[in-house]
């Protein structure tokens, strides 16, 4: 089976955000008001062959454990759709 | 012992051939490592330099810790053996896992390239032990990605253990408790954000590096083994207080 599968990163809480705290400044000046907890990470998107959602999963959870995120500041949250789209 | 200094090579590394320099002027043996290949040469410490391994994509030094040199330098480093990581190179030794913690982006998200006051809290480490404790050194910086963090609990830990080896006198990145530089556990794995090996000729500004480096050429030469055997030594009158030295009165 060929899954989507997207990996957000974004920073532990509690890890200082500067680049989300910035952003936050800048909006009542640019007249947008009432946004808070503005926090900047990455997404990673990538298909991937695997036997069924669970081997995928286990799969795409240890990459991300071992490479994609730095588990000392960030975290990842894995979504996983089957019917990957072809680019 | 000879003192060969390997001085690891990944692309997108820029400051092997400063690093290489600097450990020659003071005797050393330079040897290049190439990241792909997974052995250390038999050199007698490594340098991993500063630059941007890998382009420091995805992070900084993330990349760089699969590179086949690294497994080398782990084995070196298990070993007892002396390895230096400037810049990048400390980013890439807490990536590798060879020192605790993180560097991430600079508080108030500004590059920073000056040149900082930086104390020496410890002369228990290969990088340290030829300078007294309160040692005020003019050093480089050069970085995006200088801030040290860690867990709480690794925090007390590198303080319990006087493993914080070199604090920023006026803390110019957010770096948690001002760490400059940290050693592991053994004291032969030292990672700093600052540039020794570009303060250490007088045409550049600064020669505060060179008691750093010639500390590291002493362990690498066996003379100052690494470990336990690594023990306060009788403070010297200062070389420099809180005031600075002549060099770091540049600093600005």
């Amino acid at each position: 089976m060929r899954f989507d599968v997207l990996v957000e990163i974004r920073l532990r809480p509690g890890i200082a955000d500067p680049q989300g705290a910035t952003i936050e400044r800048a909006l009542p000046a640019l007249g947008f008001d009432g946004f808070s907890h503005v926090g900047v990470g990455k997404a990673i998107r990538f298909n991937l062959d695997a036997a069924d959602e669970m081997a995928a999963r286990t799969s795409v959870d240890e990459l991300c454990q071992r490479f994609l995120a730095n588990p000392v500041i960030e975290e990842a949250e894995v979504s996983l759709s089957p019917g990957a789209t072809t680019l | 012992m000879s003192g060969r200094v390997g001085v690891v090579v990944f692309p997108g590394s820029n400051c092997e051939r400063d690093a290489a320099k600097a450990l020659a002027t003071l005797g050393a043996e330079p040897e290049v490592l190439w990241h792909a290949d997974a052995t250390v040469k038999g050199c007698d410490a490594v340098v991993v330099p500063g630059g941007f391994a890998h382009g420091d994509y995805l992070r900084p030094g993330a990349i760089a810790r699969f590179s086949p040199v690294m497994s080398a330098v782990a084995a070196f480093a298990d070993a007892g053996g002396p390895v230096l990581g400037i810049c990048n190179g400390f980013q890439v030794l807490t990536e590798a896992g060879l020192l605790p913690g993180a560097l991430q982006k600079n508080r108030g998200l500004k590059f920073l390239c000056t040149t900082v006051p930086v104390r020496v809290e410890s002369v228990r480490s290969v990088l340290t032990s030829q300078v007294p404790r309160g040692t005020i050194l003019a050093l480089p910086i050069n970085h995006f990605e200088g801030n040290y963090t860690c867990a709480p609990s690794t925090l007390r830990e590198l303080q319990a253990d006087d493993r914080i080896i070199l604090r920023y006198v006026d803390n110019p990145n957010g770096s948690i408790d001002d760490i400059a530089g940290i050693c592991s556990p053994g004291r032969n794995v030292v990672g700093l954000m600052p540039h020794p090996e570009r303060a250490s000729e007088p045409l550049l500004g600064s020669v505060d590096g060179v008691v750093l480096l010639a500390s590291f050429l002493d362990a690498a030469r066996g003379s100052s083994p690494p470990g336990d055997q690594l023990r306060e030594r009788e403070m010297p009158a200062r070389l420099s207080t809180e005031a600075g030295t002549p060099s770091s009165r540049q600093a600005s």
